[in-house]
């Protein structure tokens, strides 16, 4: 079979030394941020990303990946351990996962965090393989008016599914496409909108935006509320759930390992709407319901088994089509740029080893994850400890080294301050920063694949409607326009992400 | 008329005074056709679109109400950007030592407590640190100090 040749090839580009090594040091690096409150997974791959200037393509990438979903995994220690989520996609784990540690089961909940993890993991390894194939051949029928209408329902369909007000998260969405037209225009060579700055002659730096909106703009945030940490317990023993923890749970990680994996494929998807759909369905599954927030297994696994299959197939997107589904696919793009490959279903047949390289890594660095995290489970709560006046000023140090080191200039480091700025007036309007991450990343495409279908269709707009996928997919975005309109929509959208929050 | 949502308020106010910046701006570029399309057309329709969305944003600050704008936090706010900007103005003029150091002791100003002694230590380790990774270990190449 095809798959498992393809795995083949993977496994071999993964399991080489240097490779694994990567994953490792992401994983690892992923993790250790992961568990540190306060830092998402967008600002740390923003962050480490110029770690990873030096390295080949394929080893720099599978670092990056290990850094997202090391992150994710590191998120939910934290949340079970501390009653913090590390990240946005473990607020719904903290829910229960904390009072499990409350009554001294902190073991067993980290044990099926894990543990469900890494079966999500390696299901949404095998989707990837999968699914992904057919979708790049379908994607290399595309012309440029196909793309336009799918980069179009892309960020709608990402507006829709995220959190938030939603005209705010649409008019971010523009903002970011504007963002993105800043530097020179590709087919005039006219710079546009960069008032003469040298420094910006070409394009702004997507690392600095996500590093003001995420990264600095955080820190800010932190500060301003006075830090209080509860430390369940100091140590963990014993990690291997009960019998009946596993009679109880372990539908509910098959049930959490498919939402997440079809929600991770959604634009707009991804680990975070995955977990909180998972925990609200299997709420309204569970038989006796009674337990559910106080402490009950299943609001661990269902909730940590989707993210991490949603994180994992939130790939396909990206390696397909070249689309970014959320912020953090957003940089991996980016980086992808930085390292000369250009994302979109080219990369299949022209990498391969590229392409299946890091999905087998995606495997193993899950699989490193499990083995390192329980025993390390010490050093974590060590880390735990360590206050943030501590932690801040060693993030900052790296962020500013870090956007210095893309152009050896500090303008980005004064754009960082202007980026810090946006970021907490954003914050405060109640307008999310990651829309404008994505359309910052797609507008330049979303330009030239406008233009390339305006000039085959010799000006006439209709090319958009006549041609049926590109209708298809614009019909797409317009119903998705229509339900949010609708009252009964939106009241049933903010419920679902209001549960997990209260 | 009276606000009901003040965060709506000054966020449509926000994007229309973008969606308006990049439109005007957008007028010194040539705007092309619809086959050939200048330099200004797409900016022009999406800065038309942010105005028109700010718009929205705005005209429903007035009908549906909202919770408060949250207080800022001025002191962290402009201690960080104040020691960000300070790292830009020295990184290549003095070097990255004096620099981190600068960066790691203006920040901590931010926070609410300041210990003198840990703050010193944090900031002599984290430059060695960075020194040690960024221009010895990544191999970026670094002023490192004046007159380095």
């Amino acid at each position: 079979m095809e798959l498992f040749n393809n795995l083949a090839l993977g496994f071999d580009v993964a399991l080489s030394f240097q490779n694994l090594l990567y994953c490792f040091i992401g994983v690892l690096l992923g993790t250790l941020i992961g568990v540190l409150p306060g830092l998402g997974p967008t600002a740390t791959i923003a962050m480490l990303l110029p770690v990873t200037f030096t390295l080949p393509p394929v080893a720099a990438l599978i670092m990056l990946a290990g850094i997202y979903y090391g992150s994710q995994y590191g998120g939910s220690t934290t949340a079970i351990l501390v009653n913090l989520p590390g990240e946005a996609a473990s607020v719904v784990t903290a829910i229960d996962g904390y009072k499990m540690a409350r009554q001294g089961r902190a073991g067993p909940a980290l044990g099926v965090a894990a543990i469900g993890s890494f079966f999500a993991g390696t299901v949404a390894t095998v989707v990837i393989g999968l699914f992904a194939p057919p979708l790049a051949d379908i994607a290399l029928q595309f012309g440029p008016a196909e793309y336009f209408s799918l980069m179009a329902v892309g960020l709608v369909a990402a507006v829709v599914l995220a959190h938030g007000p939603f005209i705010k998260a649409l008019a971010m969405v523009v903002l970011g496409l504007l963002l993105g037209m800043v530097g020179t225009d590709v087919n005039s060579g006219v710079p546009r909108f960069n008032f003469d700055i040298p420094d910006i002659a070409e394009r702004i730096d997507f690392v600095v935006i996500a590093m003001g909106l995420f990264g600095t703009c955080e820190i800010i945030a932190n500060l301003e509320v006075r830090e209080h940490r509860d430390i369940a317990i100091s140590k963990v023993k014993g990690f291997m759930p009960t019998k009946e923890d596993w009679k109880l749970c372990w539908p509910t990680v098959l049930r959490g390992t498919a939402l997440g994996s079809v929600l991770g494929i959604l634009p707009g998807g991804g680990s975070l709407l995955a977990s909180f759909a998972a925990y609200t369905m299997e709420k309204k599954l569970a038989k006796p319901p009674t337990k559910f927030g106080e402490g009950d297994i299943r609001g661990v696994a269902a909730p940590e088994s989707a993210n991490n299959a949603g994180a994992q197939t939130s790939f396909i997107p990206l390696l397909t089509l070249g689309i970014p589904s959320n912020s953090v696919m957003a940089l991996m793009i980016g980086a992808m740029i930085l390292k000369g490959i250009v994302p979109g279903p080219m990369v299949m047949t022209e990498r391969p080893d590229l392409f299946w390289g890091m999905i087998a890594s995606m495997w193993v660095g899950n699989l490193i994850l499990v083995i390192l995290n329980l025993p390390l489970i010490g050093l974590w709560i060590k880390l735990l400890s360590v206050p943030y006046r501590i932690l801040y000023p060693a993030i900052l140090v790296f962020c500013c080294i870090g956007v210095y080191t893309l152009n050896n200039t500090e303008f980005n480091v004064y754009l960082l301050v202007v980026f810090s700025i946006l970021g907490y007036v954003c914050v405060k309007l109640e307008c999310e920063p990651a829309p404008l991450i994505l359309g910052f990343i797609l507008g330049p495409m979303m330009e030239e694949y406008l233009r390339r279908a305006m000039l085959l269709s010799r000006g006439d707009p209709m090319t958009f409607v006549t041609k049926p996928i590109s209708a298809a997919l614009l019909g797409v975005a317009v119903l998705l326009l229509i339900a949010i309109a609708l009252p009964a929509v939106r009241k049933k959208r903010e419920e679902a992400f209001v549960e997990g929050a209260d | 008329m009276k606000i009901k949502a003040p965060r709506d308020f000054w966020a449509g106010l926000m994007f229309i005074a973008f969606g308006l910046g990049f439109l005007i701006v957008s007028q010194n570029y040539s705007m092309g056709t619809a086959v050939r399309m200048g330099p200004a057309y797409f900016p022009t329709i999406l800065g038309g679109l942010l105005a028109f969305l700010g718009l929205i944003v705005l005209g429903q600050s007035f009908t549906v109400s909202g919770s408060p704008i949250p207080r800022f936090a001025f002191r962290p706010l402009i201690v960080i950007l104040i020691a960000i900007g300070l790292f830009g103005v020295m990184i290549r003029s003095v070097g990255l030592v004096p620099a981190t150091l600068a960066l790691v002791v203006v920040s901590s100003l931010g926070n609410y407590e300041f210990r003198t002694k840990e703050v010193l230590v944090m900031a002599i380790g984290l430059a060695l640190f960075a020194v040690g990774v960024f221009h010895y270990g990544l191999g970026l190449s670094f002023k490192l100090w004046p007159g380095h």
